[in-house]
């Protein structure tokens, strides 16, 4: 395994371009070690992007969303009081995926293009309407989340491309989002379900919205119904309901050691509608500040 | 695949070693240099009992490449201690008996030292929920939730006091 | 021993909590673990494991990894001993196979290299042909018609006929006549449980440091509760002298039985002896899970009758387990602990003992005794429930006293089992108010204990101070317990003795720390080894005295005449004697070996309140309590640690912790992301009551506690759950699918 320090993407790039074989790139490794560990993955080629400029910073953006750094790591954005404040959901779930230790390390952009179906971070971003800077041999783009996301485990990045950085829009005034997972313990078990809402309000009713859920299909699901069932709604019991039904109903799980479809089915149901109040009162929240 | 040369800083004092580039920094701190209280417990970064702190950071050495620890000021438990006086939370594992096999003891002190560090004043809970990733077969946690408890309490009456 | 030579007040040291005396070291990361040794020369091991549950191995063809620059010794079953049987057949099948690859992870060749890493990378390069064979791993099917036959001609005289060749062993006791007592009740009940295998989930992978010469001479270093115990059967193994071999215990992080036996020590004597240079072999956390010792699954079917007024009129179970490839599920356990509680005139319990493919079983806490608790505890819960009964007055109104005929056999001498349910109906938990949603259960649980071969040895240094030599790893704290004990008979500070866990070649035979015996059975050899120590102590004052040596009396330390008529001297302090000691006849050594018959059987009584999301069926556990006899709580903090942990794995097992095995008979779960065991966050402290009742077989009363406390919390975690959820569950675990499923059906039923 050959182990590279680029010090910038134009570099990293070319180093990517060349190499033969099986070609990573090391942000805070908690996949990466964990596959090489595991005889899963030996990277011929092992890139760390560590020491790029500009990786390491989260910054507000002129249109007042923000840049996420592709090597910050999740302790450092629940540090991070103002980005906190705005997107309460896409912290509180990268702050989820694994403990402490691993908080210390993993990086939303890992946790993306790990394209894990069961990675929490990415409802959150999804729901969001994150979209990430892509730089490689032909150039630059910017997509979004659910468009990076082609399968377990596989991402629309060409040989040699790579994310530069993850663009959370500006959050705009009464909007809340909120994550929420299934697990069987407390902590440290990867999501039966996750699922995230990301909503603004007008008034009490709900302006716009959008649902995603994690760890019911092949990738993430972005539920347009499960939308449509809120939006125009204040939350009352009816609209939760459709809710959940068109949150159970877009489910496409498989039976495995951590769920069975009829249980993840379920729950999706049940998590949509617990995270939908929460993300409900956080823009009511917002709306008074 | 030849070796790569590391410059480094293990509990204050300058080291550098050879190591290939899949060795991890828990390889390479029990093997290459001899500090063999980070303990492998599950490889994965589901145990803890791997804990260092990198630049000031809690993670799992066992997630971290011995070649990443170039320039970082690494933190193990053999830090812990000043000379012959024990951190305060040391002391109060021996008298709480909040060990009995001891084998996850160097991860969750490195755990909870940092805890401290960041938040004086936590509530069981947050120690609970800031501890999930050290895994303990032996005791249940009790005790060792009341001697973090107990220690952060007498950590800020000190700390008042000195004020 | 009979119950007045029992001491049980005016105690100095033993009941206080000092300090360990190795808590210095496990604090700062210096006491050495299995893995923390090295040696000059010394090379990694690695082993090659099959990828199939049950596969024929036609070829082994290392040639490639011999091939790989650093690799310097391979080993396959040829290099093991040809003439091994009986158990230690069993041990050496199951540590390297012959022919036949019996389950997921066996182990059927290793190779020693010069770093870790090309020990991984050559292990891939071993090319084996396997002709894969049907395979079983579920105890019931594995006893069924037309099941894969995993190795005919294993099962013993003790098995009736027509049964199937994977039955290898069987159990039948009991006394009374059921069918009679179940005419009698009022209302019977019967049900079928099953429990799945859990893994004692120690921290610490197996590790050693293994050196073996050409000429039969080695030395091995390993985490183990055994030493004497891998010597013997490494020596057996690799065709050595027994005395040959000198096994030394490092530090051991964590055990509950299952670091008992062997699994990788002799491979790296084989590859040691192969290479001529030290072996270190660690075993990853995958294998632990796919090749160490798990628990056996289980299928259970019990059935109680009850009178109105709450007694059991008759009680009887059958219990079917599997052990993995090999025979020794410890089904005869489970049938014998059943009902033990119990007062029964009529209680009839059978076992089975079959064999899948699966790793061998191996000891975990009371092996076969939780899951006996959970069927008996849940069926006695719904009685209660349905009779409208309290649950621990039923329990009181049958409970086993001194004198009751046990459901196995022999009648209790002294025990405290009323002493803990008296006292867990007296606890504020009992009667603490529930909110919406929780439930509270309780169930009672038995261990016998053991006794088991122990030598102690007693050395003064010529200071005074005191070497306590014991062969028992310290699992649990029991350095300081030997020392308190030590300190109590010889009437010096606790700190002037340090206790030291031997080797094999320092000490005579000592048995496994097993069975909760250490406290007891060290314990007692150190009581006794100290008072041989004392009365060679009193000899050398009555020699310089000039008087009998029975005149002469050990008080605080101090050699001290019996009585007025004795002389007028003053007391000869032991640093005195000590001083002398090389004048006056020579060095002062104290010691005992014995195989203690008196362990005292324990029981415990758990409270525990959970709540159950109904819309998701995710259990939290908010209030437990742990009541049980100790006999003498030595050192109370590690009395109580013991109690909390065991409680702590139940929990565990009762909700989250199971073997999962696909289609293909291959383990799913073989990491700890997905065999769960109980996190921080998972648990509200744990309380604990001790109890004391003292064992009359011990010197201080002292009663083994390391595993009755595993015992009750799968029932009283089913049972809160029942409660709390209005559905009861018969599988473990009781996991969040299985727990909605009930739900929906009672709802749709």
């Amino acid at each position: 395994m050959h182990y590279l320090t680029p010090s910038s993407f134009d570099e990293a790039v070319t180093i990517a371009a060349r190499a033969q074989g099986i070609t990573r790139y090391l942000a805070g490794g908690t996949d990466i070690l964990v596959q090489l560990r595991a005889d899963i993955v030996t990277p011929d080629t092992l890139i760390d992007i560590k020491h790029i400029d500009g990786v390491h910073d989260i910054t507000r953006e002129n249109d007042g969303g923000w840049r996420i750094g592709i090597a910050v790591s999740g302790a450092e954005m629940s540090e991070h009081a103002a980005l906190c404040a705005d997107w309460p959901g896409v912290v509180e779930a990268m702050d989820l995926v694994g403990s402490t230790q691993v908080q210390g390390r993993a990086t939303l952009t890992g946790n993306l293009c790990n394209a894990s179906p069961a990675a929490d971070s990415v409802p959150a971003m999804v729901a969001a309407g994150v979209t990430v800077s892509i730089t490689g041999a032909n150039g630059t783009r910017r997509i979004a989340v659910e468009d990076l996301l082609t399968g377990p485990g596989k991402t629309s990045l060409q040989k040699a491309e790579m994310v530069t950085a993850v663009h959370i829009p500006p959050r705009g005034p009464a909007g809340g989002d909120a994550y929420q997972r299934f697990i069987p313990r407390t902590e440290m078990d990867i999501a039966v379900v996750g699922c995230a809402v990301n909503l603004t309000l007008d008034g009490d009713t709900i302006k716009t919205a959008r649902v995603a859920l994690g760890a019911v299909a092949p990738t993430v699901l972005l539920v347009q119904d499960a939308a449509d069932a809120i939006i125009g709604s204040t939350l009352d019991d009816a609209a939760l309901d459709a809710l959940a039904d068109a949150a159970s109903a877009a489910c496409n799980p498989i039976d495995d050691k951590r769920g069975t479809i009829k249980f993840r089915t379920h729950v999706a149901g049940v998590l949509a509608k617990r995270v939908a109040r929460i993300a409900y009162d956080r823009a009511q929240a917002a709306k008074g500040a | 695949m030849s070796k790569i040369h590391v410059t480094t800083s293990v509990n204050g004092d300058a080291m550098e070693f050879l190591c290939d580039p899949r060795e991890t920094l828990l390889d390479v701190l029990r093997d290459r240099l001899n500090l063999t209280g980070a303990k492998e417990g599950c490889g994965t970064g589901d145990c803890g009992a791997c804990s260092v702190t990198l630049d000031g950071r809690l993670v799992c050495s066992c997630l971290v490449l011995g070649a990443e620890a170039e320039g970082k000021e690494i933190g193990t438990i053999e830090g812990l201690a000043d000379g012959e006086a024990l951190h305060p939370l040391q002391q109060k594992f021996i008298e709480y008996a909040a060990l009995q096999c001891g084998i996850c003891t160097p991860g969750i002190l490195v755990a909870t030292k940092a805890l401290l560090e960041k938040n004086p004043d936590p509530t069981e809970t947050e120690v609970r929920y800031w501890l999930a990733g050290n895994l303990c077969r032996c005791t249940g946690y009790d005790k060792i939730i009341r001697a973090v408890m107990d220690t952060a309490a007498d950590m800020r009456a000190d700390a008042k006091e000195t004020s | 021993m009979p119950k007045d030579d029992v001491k049980t007040e005016n105690f100095r040291f033993v009941g206080t909590r000092p300090n360990r005396p190795d808590g210095l070291d496990k604090v700062t990361g210096r006491a050495k673990f299995g893995a923390d040794a090295s040696a000059p020369g010394m090379l990694h091991g690695a082993i090659v494991r099959s990828p199939h549950a049950h596969a024929r191995i036609i070829s082994i063809d290392t040639s490639k990894a011999e091939a790989l620059k650093g690799v310097k010794a391979v080993v396959t079953r040829a290099d093991f001993a040809t003439d091994v049987t009986g158990e230690n057949w069993n041990v050496l099948e199951n540590v390297m196979a012959s022919d036949t690859a019996l389950y997921d992870g066996h182990a059927v060749a290793a190779i020693a290299a010069n770093s870790a890493l090309v020990a991984r990378d050559a292990i891939k390069l071993v090319e084996i042909t396997y002709e894969v064979l049907p395979h079983v791993t579920d105890v019931d099917a594995a006893m069924a018609d037309g099941a894969p036959v995993i190795r005919a001609g294993t099962a013993d005289k003790s098995v009736p006929a027509g049964l199937h060749p994977n039955v290898v062993r069987y159990h039948d006791s009991g006394h009374g006549d059921v069918e009679a007592g179940f005419a009698e009740a009022d209302l019977v009940i019967k049900d079928h449980f099953r429990t799945e295998a859990t893994h004692q989930g120690y921290i610490e992978p197996h590790a050693c440091l293994g050196m073996l010469g050409g000429d039969g001479k080695g030395e091995l270093w390993c985490t183990t509760q055994g030493h004497w115990n891998v010597q013997k059967i490494c020596s057996a193994l690799l065709g050595l002298e027994t005395s040959q071999l000198r096994v030394t215990a490092s530090e051991i992080g964590g055990g509950f039985g299952g670091k008992t036996t062997v699994f990788i020590e002799p491979v790296a004597l084989a590859l040691s002896r192969k290479a001529n240079r030290p072996v270190k072999l660690v075993m990853t956390r995958s294998e632990v899970f796919r090749a160490s010792g798990p628990t056996s699954s289980t299928s259970m079917d019990v059935k109680i009758g009850m009178k109105k007024d709450g007694t059991i009129t008759a009680a009887e179970g059958v219990f079917r387990l599997q052990g993995g490839a090999f025979p020794g599920a410890p089904m005869e356990m489970t049938a014998m602990c059943a009902f033990a509680p119990y007062a029964l005139k009529n209680v009839h319990q059978v076992g089975y003992d079959v064999m899948a493919n699966r790793p061998k079983q191996a000891a975990y806490r009371a092996p076969g005794s939780p899951m006996a608790a959970f069927a008996v505890e849940s069926v006695i819960d719904e009685l209660c429930g349905q009779l409208g009964l309290d649950p621990i007055d039923v329990r009181l109104k049958n409970a086993s006293k001194e004198g009751t005929k046990a459901s196995y056999g022999p009648r209790f001498g002294r025990i405290g089992l009323v002493e803990t349910l008296e006292a867990a109906k007296a606890h504020p938990h009992y009667s603490a108010p529930l909110k919406p949603g929780q439930g509270r259960g309780i169930s009672c649980g038995f261990w016998f204990n053991f006794g088991g071969e122990t030598s102690v040895s007693l050395a003064l240094s010529m200071d005074g101070s005191v070497q306590l030599m014991v062969g028992t790893p310290d699992i649990g704290g029991s350095r300081a317990s030997l020392a308190l004990m030590a300190a109590e008979e010889l009437g010096i500070p606790y700190e002037n003795i340090r206790t030291t866990i031997a080797d094999t070649a320092s000490l005579g035979y000592n048995e496994v720390s097993h069975g909760s015996r250490v406290t007891y059975a060290s314990g007692l050899a150190t009581i006794e080894a100290a008072r041989d120590t004392i009365k060679k102590l009193c000899a050398r004052a009555a020699a310089k005295w000039g008087i009998d040596a029975d005149a002469v009396s050990w008080e605080d330390g101090c050699a001290v005449p019996s009585g007025p008529n004795a002389g007028d001297f003053d007391p000869l302090p032991i640093a005195k004697i000590a001083a002398s000691m090389g004048r006056t006849g020579g060095p002062i050594v104290g010691h005992y070996e014995a195989t203690p018959e008196g362990a005292g059987v324990s029981f415990a009584t758990h409270i525990v309140d959970a709540e159950v999301d109904p819309e998701t069926g995710k259990t939290g556990i908010v209030r437990y309590t742990v009541v049980q006899d100790a006999g003498k709580a030595v050192h109370p903090a590690y009395v109580e640690g013991q109690f909390q942990g065991g409680a702590a794995q139940g929990i565990g097992w009762a909700l989250n912790e199971e073997y999962i095995y696909g289609a293909d008979g291959r383990l799913q779960n073989d990491v700890f992301l997905d065999y769960r065991i109980p996190v921080a966050s998972d648990l509200p402290m744990i309380d604990t009551v001790i109890v004391e009742v003292p064992n009359p077989g011990h010197p201080y009363g002292v009663r083994g506690v390391g595993e009755t406390s595993i015992c009750p919390p799968l029932a009283a975690v089913a049972n809160a759950v029942s409660a709390a959820a209005g559905v009861r569950l018969h599988e473990l675990p009781m996991s969040p699918p299985r727990i909605l499923e009930a739900l929906e059906k009672q709802r749709d039923g």
